[in-house]
């Protein structure tokens, strides 16, 4: 394959792969493990004619990217679950107003400033449903440097797609950890920018769905005077109260975004999943554990198989679907109290489904899998 | 309809007539800024109202500009993304004592430091309106609200003091009584290079008026003329004679600040190693 070979962490990865799919605004805070997408950022956006700011808190970062966005320009914003928090109101507002942008969390060990070095999945929930009121979302979970790199790009695709926010769900452990990394050449990948108006201004309305669900975006300063709200609004982009059937018709529509192009955004890994008697479902860098550990038990006469979630959400719950009724056992491997877990009960019929977990900062080993895999024999 | 006032353009006459309660002061405020921009000619297409949430910031929707409703005092975190994105747009912000000063003290006062050219226009009414009266950073002491029945013990915010000593450019007062003066300070805000700040005085006489049996919309305007006094003469008094008193005109005007997206320039140019 063509493309060129570079050693480097996740966080590099990811701050270079954002400016390869075209993000030209980066705002952020300070936090432990994401800082050094900021410093990366600071350092090489001007370089792309780019800006970095340094808001007073993540509230602001997020409102900044939101803004940016707005104005035309691809917008990103890093941090860890303290600053996800903080950053929730926000995001919501990007999902109603459908402003596209990425959200990078660097999950560390929770809940509240829990230990800040260490890695964590404690997140996925918070990625689901952190801001109010049901909400679409989508959020990816690499597995390495390499995987971070091609699926920072894609965020971006999706997010300019479907003009919604879409988080990249890191941890600590694959921020810090330096991988060989395959760059890709320029043209062996696209780079979406979101549909644009064609109509004269005095015919634009904002938020009017032109068949597809996903209304053309404009940007302020090009001629078309539209208007952004939080609010409920109608095809103008006007808030609208009192209005039950537009309520309904505008959080369905969101919702469709994303659910009627599952296909395209979807993605996930299978492992040996062919003859399987035992599935295995982990996401991230624990999947990588998990992979040694089904080698290793496999050895041992157990047929066990790997399925990886990529996109977390929307979670691959069809294909898992499946895969849960051709076999004997399900087992999640999760550091965190079984958000995985949850997710899998929802799908696993009547195959029985256990969790081996570890919420402690520390990875998930494959010997931690392993013994606990062959407990459960 | 449209056509009938020379400010007709500026407003989105389908959006007419608008929430504020009689007597309110916020369409004073919205008129002298209408005038202001006026004033200054900029083209239409290429000003950006960014509002926060409460009644001040009902005024974006009435405004026929690109309009950025946010969430609840994050007016000026938006506003910079917005600036900053593309500094060749004009922005300006509508926002109130609560807005600004409570939930985005915070934004606030980093704005100020930055100074980003960016206007930003208080809409000062001495309380939360929206929410039914309750007081905010700038309800006076002593003052009645639904959340301060037995009189306000809190000290308040001077909103200009405060811009002033957090770095802004340019700070000035006005009411909506001086509406003339008002309209004046803000096409001056909208002209200056940097982060400016208009605090209107706005009246609520629904809320805040009658909790504190200040009269109606005309009795406060009429308040707002005995209470105003010029920035020179109020120099020259103590802090006791300026007790009640709301003093207006231009705080600070500062050219020896650089702007900020102009900084950025030099930081493009350092890293391509132009400079």
């Amino acid at each position: 394959m063509a493309g060129t070979y570079e050693i480097m962490t996740g966080n590099e990865a990811c701050t270079r792969a954002a400016i390869a799919a075209g993000m030209r605004f980066f705002a952020g805070y300070p936090i432990t493990p994401a800082t050094e997408i900021a410093e990366m950022a600071s350092e090489l956006l001007p370089k792309a004619g780019g800006t970095y700011m340094q808001m007073e808190d993540e509230l602001a970062s997020i409102a900044a990217v939101i803004g940016a966005s707005a104005a035309g320009v691809k917008a990103m914003t890093a941090t860890s679950g303290p600053g996800v928090s903080l950053m929730q109101e926000n995001l919501g507002y990007a999902i109603m107003a459908e402003i596209p942008l990425v959200l990078v969390d660097c999950m560390r060990q929770g809940p509240c400033q829990g230990v800040a070095t260490v890695p964590a999945q404690g997140d996925i929930m918070q990625a689901r449903w952190g801001t109010n009121g049901d909400h679409p979302i989508i959020a990816i979970a690499p597995a390495s440097v390499g995987e971070l790199y091609e699926e920072t790009i894609r965020a971006f695709n999706l997010a300019e797609t479907y003009r919604n926010p879409v988080y990249i769900l890191s941890d600590a452990m694959l921020a810090h950890m330096s991988e060989r990394v395959r760059i890709p050449d320029p043209d062996e990948y696209d780079v979406v920018s979101r549909k644009r108006p064609t109509c004269p201004p005095s015919e634009f309305q904002a938020y009017a769905d032109d068949g597809t669900g996903i209304p053309p975006m404009a940007s302020f300063g090009d001629g078309y005077r539209w208007f952004v709200t939080g609010m409920v609004h109608d095809d103008t982009g006007f808030p609208v109260t009192n209005n039950a059937d537009r309520v309904s018709y505008l959080v369905k529509r969101l919702h469709a975004k994303i659910e009627h192009n599952r296909a395209d955004i979807e993605k996930y890994e299978e492992y040996k999943t062919d003859d399987a008697d035992i599935l295995i479902v982990s996401m991230g860098v624990v999947a990588r554990s998990a992979k040694a550990a089904i080698d290793d038990i496999r050895k041992e006469g157990v047929k066990a198989g790997l399925f990886r979630p990529i996109t977390v959400w929307p979670f691959p719950e069809s294909r898992l679907e499946t895969l849960c009724r051709g076999v004997k056992e399900i087992v999640t491997c999760e550091m965190n109290e079984g958000q995985l877990y949850h997710m899998v009960r929802e799908v696993s019929g009547n195959t029985p489904v256990r969790m081996i977990n570890q919420n402690n900062g520390v990875i998930l080993s494959a010997d931690t899998i392993l013994a606990g895999l062959r407990e459960g024999k | 309809m449209a056509g009938v006032h020379v400010y007709d353009r500026f407003l989105r006459q389908d959006k007419l007539p608008h929430i504020w309660c009689s007597g309110c002061g916020n369409g004073i405020v919205t008129n002298a800024l209408i005038r202001a921009i006026e004033k200054t000619g900029i083209d239409q297409n290429q000003i950006v109202v960014v509002a926060g949430v409460g009644c001040s910031s009902r005024a974006n929707g009435y405004l026929d500009f690109c309009g950025l409703h946010t969430n609840h005092g994050r007016p000026l975190a938006y506003a910079t993304g917005v600036k900053m994105a593309n500094p060749k747009l004009h922005v300006i912000v509508v926002t109130g004592d609560g807005d600004s000063a409570s939930i985005g003290g915070n934004h606030f006062i980093h704005a100020c430091r930055r100074n980003l050219d960016i206007t930003t226009v208080i809409y000062n009414n001495d309380n939360y309106g929206m929410t039914g009266g309750q007081y905010s950073p700038t309800t006076p002491t002593g003052a009645k609200s639904k959340t301060t029945v037995y009189g306000n013990i809190d000290t308040p915010f001077d909103l200009c003091k405060l811009a002033s000593a957090a770095g802004a450019t340019f700070v000035a007062r006005s009411t909506v009584y001086h509406v003339t003066q008002l309209a004046e300070l803000i096409a001056k805000g909208i002209e200056h290079k940097g982060f400016s700040v208009i605090e209107a005085m706005s009246c609520c006489p629904t809320l805040y008026g009658r909790l504190n049996k200040l009269g109606d919309g005309p009795a406060m305007l009429q308040r707002f003329k005995d209470q105003a006094i010029p920035v020179q003469k109020a120099r020259q008094l103590s802090e006791e004679e300026l007790q009640d008193k709301i003093v207006t005109g231009v705080f600070t005007d500062r050219k020896d600040r650089p702007e900020y997206s102009d900084q950025y320039q030099h930081v493009i140019a350092r890293a391509e190693g132009r400079e």
